[in-house]
């Protein structure tokens, strides 16, 4: 589902991560580690395919990709946020869904009337319409109470047992029986090269 | 594609979404003209063709940076980005639902407004005409400079410099051809030039615009 060999991978034109191989099976998931600013969020958007790598071979199914932000606007209603996620994706937004993430009683709420934990749910369940079995999730509990932090953990399960695979970058405990990733032995040599033109503009 | 156009439309239409916004404008830069000018009637008939065309211009260009900022601002252009739709589409579709909240009322409202400068006659329907060829391209040129000043705070004034000079084509042309009627003579050639400009944009600029984001996206 996810293959990178010798993956390096830059912000800004620093490099910030190298040599990193990674390999990833449908059902399997993988917790990433690290400090503040090492490059979880970085290495996530790379194989998200949002940013290019600095080196190294990239091979990954298209993925769902979830970002510190939700992408909720705020004057369309929670159900309208949904079916235009799901439209989008050519899916459609499973009964199931609104019990899995709590999120029935706020079907007709304006985006911009949701709490912060309930604006994260909405951008969670937002995964579940995409039909994507690859996840990429950054911080996807940010904000979250500890009872919708397990509900999202069942739902990720669920996920995996049905032949997902995800990515997921945390500094909580989900309960996921799930390799971790200390990425901190990767750190790219302060002399490494950029992969990017921005050291000159 | 379809589900963002109704998305943005729909957004518009919301409470602070901006629909109208772009046609009160126009319809107020219009109305200052004569105070500014004077009350007489055959300079305000002369110059008419020209100040309709910039004011539309300049009603366009008011709501452009809303077209990838507020997007950008709320993560949803890269969760676009990742999606299955190609980003030559959403930038096609954001054009789209640019040009239906701010093109469209623009060529609607221009005849009346006409009215009020004692636009001649003849010049009525190639001043439709022109508007409907024309506002088209206002809006792809806009959505490919609002793609280029993504993520930069305060993108706006560097957006309106960027985009303006690309307006300057359509501004000719689609004023000459309203001018043209204006005095009796034949308005097609222009017509059919700003009608060129603002397919040679359709062809091209969704592909740069998707370009110039994949480059902000990183």
């Amino acid at each position: 589902m996810l293959r990178a060999a010798r993956l390096g991978i830059e912000r800004g034109g620093v490099p910030l991560l190298q040599g990193l191989d990674l390999t990833l099976e449908a059902g399997a998931a993988l917790i990433l580690r690290g400090p503040n600013g090492i490059g979880k969020t970085s290495l996530l958007r790379v194989l998200a395919g949002l940013q290019p790598p600095m080196e190294g071979q990239l091979e990954a199914a298209p993925a769902a990709y979830a970002g510190h932000r939700d992408g909720v606007k705020p004057t369309l209603t929670v159900a309208e946020n949904l079916f235009f996620w799901a439209e989008t994706y050519g899916g459609s937004v499973p009964d199931a869904l609104w019990e899995a993430f709590d999120l029935g009683r706020l079907r007709g709420r304006p985006g911009g009337a949701l709490s912060a934990g309930q604006t994260r749910r909405l951008g969670l369940a937002r995964l579940a319409v995409t039909g994507r079995r690859l996840l990429l999730l950054d911080e996807p509990t940010v904000s979250l109470d500890a009872a919708s932090v397990a509900r999202f953990a069942d739902w990720l399960r669920a996920h995996l047992a049905g032949g997902g695979a995800a990515i997921v970058a945390t500094h909580v405990a989900l309960g996921l029986e799930a390799p971790e990733l200390d990425l901190a032995p990767f750190r790219a040599l302060a002399g490494a090269r950029g992969g990017s033109d921005e050291a000159f503009l | 594609m379809r589900a963002l156009v109704l998305r943005d439309l729909r957004i518009a239409m919301r409470a602070g979404g901006g629909f109208g916004l772009g046609l009160a404008f126009f319809l107020i830069v219009v109305v200052l003209v004569p105070f500014g000018v004077g009350p007489e009637r055959t300079v305000l008939a002369r110059i008419a063709p020209g100040i309709l065309w910039v004011a539309a211009l300049l009603a366009a260009l008011l709501s452009l940076d809303r077209i990838f900022a507020l997007d950008h601002e709320d993560g949803s252009l890269a969760l676009l980005a990742t999606a299955p739709l190609p980003l030559e589409a959403a930038a096609l579709a954001k054009a789209l639902a640019h040009w239906i909240t701010t093109g469209l009322p623009l060529t609607l409202a221009a005849p009346a407004l006409g009215i009020l400068l004692d636009l001649p006659g003849p010049a009525y329907g190639p001043l439709t005409l022109s508007l409907l060829a024309g506002t088209p391209a206002l809006s792809l040129i806009g959505t490919f400079g609002a793609a280029v000043t993504v993520g930069n705070r305060r993108g706006g004034l560097l957006l309106s410099l960027l985009v303006l000079p690309l307006y300057v084509p359509v501004l000719i042309f689609g004023a000459d051809g309203v001018r043209r009627a204006a005095e009796g003579l034949d308005p097609a050639t222009p017509l059919l030039l700003v009608a060129g400009l603002s397919l040679g944009c359709l062809a091209a600029l969704p592909f740069a615009a998707a370009a110039a984001l994949r480059v902000n996206l990183r």
